[in-house]
C-alpha cells in the first residue's frame, strides 16, 4: 500500500488529538487526546521504519529497526506518562470533586 | 619627665575612655572621681612641669636650632612621613604651652568639680557621657597647646570642635539646642578651612611644620606669603575665637549646661585662636598689615559685642557676649604687637570669666532653671556665697584696681593707646560698657526684691559646697591673678609674667609711654569704669521696666546679625539646595533610577496575562508556535 495512506491517517488522528487537547476541559479526554497524538506518531514511524527496511533490503540487513525502537520507547514513556498522570488525576478529583483543567487554575496563586 | 609629660593629656583621655565605655556601670560618684580626678593628677604634673622647665630642655637631646629659640621640643613618633615632609608625633614644653596648661588644667579641673554637684539630676548614663566629653575636652585642648607643630595643634584644634559640638547638643532631645550645636560647628569649620591652607601654605614653602624650624626659616616667606598665611591663621582664629564674622556662634552655644559655658569661655575652645596667634607671633610680626586687621578686627568685636551684651535678658547670653568683646580685647593687644598682654588677659579672664559662668550657674540652680534675669532679683540674701563671688568677677572684669582684669586691660589699653589713639577709644569705650552692663547683670539679680514665682522663692538655696569651693578659688584667683604682671610704674620688676614670656615671646621695646601719661590712662580707664558702675547702679538697683526704644530693640536682637547671615548666606545655600535637589536629584538621578524600575514593573505587567493559569491557553501557544517554528524552518530551508 502506498505511504500516503499511512501519513494521511496519522495526520488526521494527530489533527484529532490536538483539537481534543485544545478544546476539551475534562482533564481525562485530554489524556485520551493526547495519547492520540502518540500513537499517530507511533504509526509514522512504523509506517516509515516499514519503508526504509523496503527500500534498503539488499545491502543493509537491519534498514528501519531505529523507527519501531523509537516506537517501544514512547510505549514506555507513554505508560510512565499515563500512570504518573492517572496518579495526579485521581488526586485532583479526591480534593476538588472535579477534573476541569480550567478550574484548576487557581494552582497559579 | 619624657613620659611623664605624655600623661598631661593621656590621663584625661584615659578618663574619657573609662567614663565613656564604662558609663552604664560606675556609680555616679566614681565617675565624678575619675572625671575630675584625672585633669586634677594632669594640673598636678602641669605644675610640675611648670616649675622644672629646664629640667624638660636640658635633659632631652633637642637640635641645636631649638636650643637657640629655647624651646624644648619632645618628639614621641613620626606622626606623618612622607617624601621630605616629615611632622613627628612631639609636645613642646615652653613657657608659653606651660603657661596655658597651667590654665587649662586647673580651671578645667575647678570646672570638672563643679560639674559633679551641677550635674547631679542627670540619670547616670548621661552623666557619664557628660564627663567623658568634658575630659575628652580637656584632652583635646592640651593637645593643641602642647604640639610642637601645627599639625599636632591642628589635631587638638578639632577635636575641641568637635568636643563643643558633643557638649552644646548635650541636651540632644532639644532640637533648639541641637541647631546651636551644629550652628558652632558649622562656624569653626569655616574658620578651620583657613587654617589648614595656612598648613598647606607653610608645608609648601618650607617642608616643615614645626615651630622652632618655620620660625627659623622665615627667610624663605615672601611678604605675600606672611600675610596671606597669617591672615588664613587669623580666619582660623575668629572661628574658634568668635570675632567678626564668625562670632554669633558663641551666645548660641548657652545651650549646653552651664559649667560647659564656663569650660569653653574659660580655658578651653576660644582662648585657642589667641594661643595660635601669640605662638606664630613671629610670623606675625612680619606681617603689619595682617595686626592692623588683627587689631581694627578685635576692636570692632569688642566693641559690637558689648553694645549687645546692653541689652540681653538672659543671665548666660550677657556673659556670652561679654566673652566675646573680652576676646576682642584680646585680638586688639595681639594686634598691636602685645601679645604677652593678650596672653594675660587670657589667663586673668580665664579665671573670672569662669567665676561669672560658674556663679551664674549656681544662680541657674537656686531659681530652679530660670535664666532670664527679669524674673529674678533680690538674691543677695539668699545666696551669700555666690553674690560675694559674683560681686568680684564682676569688678575684675570691669578692671577696677587692684583686682585681675584692671592689670590685664590696662596692659591692653596701653598698648593701644601706644598703637593708635582710635583703637583705644575704642577700646576705653568698650571697658565702659563693660563695667556698665556686668553691673546691670548684678544689680538686676542680686538686687530689688524677687520677681519669680512663689514655688521658686521657696526652693531658693544657696549650692552645695562642691560648687561654692571652686566659686570661692576663683573669686581668690580672680583678685590676686593681676599681680603676676604689675606694670613698671607701680613696681620695679613686677613684670614677673613678661619677663617669665620673653624667650618665648620677645619683648616689643618699643616707644615707652612716659610714666605720667600711663598714670593718666589708668586713672581714665578706671574712672570710666566707676561712672558706668555708678551709672548702673543708680538705674537698676530698683528694678523697673526697661524702655523700649528702637535702639535697645536693636540692641536686643543683637544688631540683627544672625538674620543677616541668614539673609545672605543661609538662605540662598537653603535654596541653591532645594533647585539642586528638584532638579538634579529628583529630576535627573531619581528620575532615571525610578525610570527603570517602572519600565520593568510595566513589561512585566504586560506579560502578566500570558500566566493566565488556563491549560488550555498554555497549549494553544504551544501548538502555534510550534506550528510558527515548522513555517519558519520550511521557509529557512528553501
Amino acid at each position: 500500500m502506498d505511504i500516503k495512506y499511512y501519513i494521511f491517517l496519522s495526520v488526521a488522528l494527530f489533527v484529532i488529538g490536538i483539537v481534543g487537547v485544545l478544546t476539551r476541559r475534562n482533564a481525562i479526554i485530554i489524556f485520551m487526546c493526547i495519547e492520540l497524538m502518540l500513537n499517530a506518531t507511533n504509526l509514522l514511524l512504523v509506517a516509515f521504519s516499514k519503508m526504509h527496511y523496503l527500500a534498503g533490503k539488499a545491502t543493509n540487513a537491519t534498514a528501519g529497526i531505529d523507527g519501531q525502537l523509537f516506537v517501544f520507547f514512547i510505549m514506555v514513556v507513554a505508560a510512565a506518562e499515563v500512570s504518573v498522570g492517572l496518579a495526579i488525576i485521581v488526586m485532583l478529583y479526591r480534593n476538588t470533586h472535579s477534573v476541569d483543567v480550567n478550574f484548576l487554575n487557581r494552582l497559579k496563586h | 619627665m619624657k613620659n611623664l609629660i605624655l600623661l598631661i593629656p593621656l590621663l584625661p583621655f584615659l578618663g574619657f575612655l573609662i567614663n565613656g565605655l564604662l558609663r552604664r556601670q560606675l556609680s555616679k560618684g566614681l565617675i565624678g572621681v575619675i572625671g575630675s580626678g584625672t585633669v586634677l593628677a594632669s594640673f598636678i604634673i602641669s605644675l610640675y612641669a611648670f616649675f622644672n622647665l629646664d629640667a624638660i630642655g636640658g635633659g632631652q637631646a633637642i637640635s641645636s636650632s631649638a636650643r637657640i629659640v629655647g624651646n624644648p621640643v619632645l618628639r614621641y613618633f613620626d606622626f606623618i612621613n612622607v617624601g621630605d615632609l616629615k611632622v613627628p608625633f612631639a609636645f613642646q614644653i615652653d613657657q608659653l604651652s606651660s603657661l596655658f596648661l597651667l590654665i587649662i588644667t586647673g580651671v578645667g579641673f575647678l570646672i570638672h568639680l563643679y560639674s559633679t554637684a551641677y550635674m547631679h539630676e542627670e540619670k547616670r548614663e548621661h552623666f557619664g557621657r557628660y564627663f567623658a566629653y568634658l575630659n575628652l575636652f580637656v584632652f583635646s585642648m592640651l593637645l593643641l597647646v602642647m604640639g610642637a607643630n601645627y599639625v599636632i595643634m591642628f589635631i587638638g584644634w578639632e577635636g575641641v570642635g568637635l568636643c563643643s559640638y558633643l557638649l552644646i547638643g548635650y541636651w540632644f532631645k532639644n532640637i533648639d539646642y541641637t541647631k546651636a550645636a551644629k550652628k558652632a560647628f558649622v562656624m569653626n569649620r569655616i574658620g578651620d578651612f583657613g587654617f589648614l591652607l595656612a598648613i598647606f601654605w607653610i608645608i609648601s614653602k618650607v617642608h616643615t611644620t614645626n615651630f622652632t624650624d618655620v620660625f627659623l626659616h622665615l627667610s624663605s616667606f615672601s611678604t605675600k606669603d606672611l600675610i596671606g598665611i597669617t591672615l588664613l591663621l587669623f580666619l582660623g582664629a575668629t572661628g574658634k575665637s568668635t570675632q567678626i564674622p564668625l562670632y554669633t556662634w558663641l551666645p548660641d552655644a548657652m545651650a549646653g549646661p552651664t559649667p560647659v559655658s564656663a569650660l569653653i569661655h574659660a580655658a578651653t575652645m576660644v582662648t585657642a585662636g589667641i594661643y595660635m596667634i601669640a605662638r606664630s607671633n613671629a610670623l606675625y610680626s612680619l606681617a603689619p598689615i595682617t595686626l592692623n586687621v588683627v587689631a581694627i578686627i578685635g576692636a570692632a568685636t569688642a566693641l559690637l559685642a558689648a553694645t549687645i551684651a546692653l541689652r540681653q535678658n538672659d543671665i548666660k547670653k550677657v556673659l556670652a557676649y561679654s566673652t566675646v568683646s573680652q576676646l576682642g580685647y584680646m585680638f586688639l593687644a595681639l594686634g598691636t604687637g602685645a601679645y604677652i598682654a593678650a596672653v594675660f588677659h587670657v589667663m586673668t579672664h580665664a579665671f573670672f570669666k569662669a567665676l561669672l559662668f560658674l556663679g551664674s550657674g549656681s544662680v541657674i540652680h537656686a531659681v530652679s532653671g530660670n535664666q532670664d534675669i527679669r524674673a529674678m532679683g533680690g538674691l543677695r540674701k539668699a545666696l551669700p556665697v555666690t553674690y560675694t563671688t559674683f560681686l568680684i568677677g564682676c569688678l575684675a572684669i570691669a578692671g577696677i584696681a587692684p583686682l585681675s582684669g584692671f592689670f590685664s586691660k590696662d596692659a591692653i589699653l596701653l598698648s593701644a593707646f601706644e598703637h593708635n589713639k582710635i583703637l583705644w577709644v575704642i577700646g576705653l569705650l568698650t571697658a565702659g560698657l563693660t563695667a556698665f552692663y556686668m553691673f546691670r547683670l548684678l544689680f538686676i539679680t542680686f538686687s530689688g526684691t524677687f520677681r519669680g514665682t512663689e514655688e521658686q522663692r521657696h526652693h531658693i538655696h544657696e549650692s552645695p559646697a562642691a560648687m561654692t569651693i571652686p566659686l570661692i578659688v576663683l573669686a581668690v584667683l580672680s583678685i590676686v591673678g593681676g599681680f603676676v604682671n604689675v606694670p613698671g610704674v607701680f613696681m620695679r620688676g613686677g613684670e614677673k609674667l613678661t619677663a617669665f614670656l620673653s624667650p618665648v615671646i620677645p619683648v616689643n621695646e618699643g616707644a615707652a609711654v612716659s610714666h605720667s601719661t600711663e598714670w593718666m590712662l589708668m586713672g581714665l580707664t578706671t574712672a570710666v569704669a566707676v561712672i558706668a558702675i555708678v551709672i548702673a547702679w543708680s538705674r537698676y538697683r530698683r528694678y523697673k521696666e526697661e524702655k523700649e526704644t528702637p535702639l535697645a530693640r536693636t540692641l536686643e536682637n543683637k544688631w540683627y546679625v544672625d538674620e543677616l547671615y541668614d539673609a545672605i548666606v543661609v538662605k540662598p545655600l537653603n535654596s541653591l539646595g532645594k533647585a539642586v535637589n528638584t532638579f538634579i536629584e529628583r529630576g535627573t538621578i531619581d528620575a532615571m533610577v525610578n525610570g527603570v524600575g517602572r519600565l520593568v514593573n510595566y513589561g512585566s505587567r504586560q506579560l502578566r496575562w500570558l500566566q493566565s493559569g488556563q491549560v488550555g491557553a498554555y497549549v494553544l501557544l504551544m501548538v502555534i508556535s510550534m506550528v510558527l517554528l515548522f513555517i519558519v524552518q520550511f521557509f529557512l530551508r528553501k
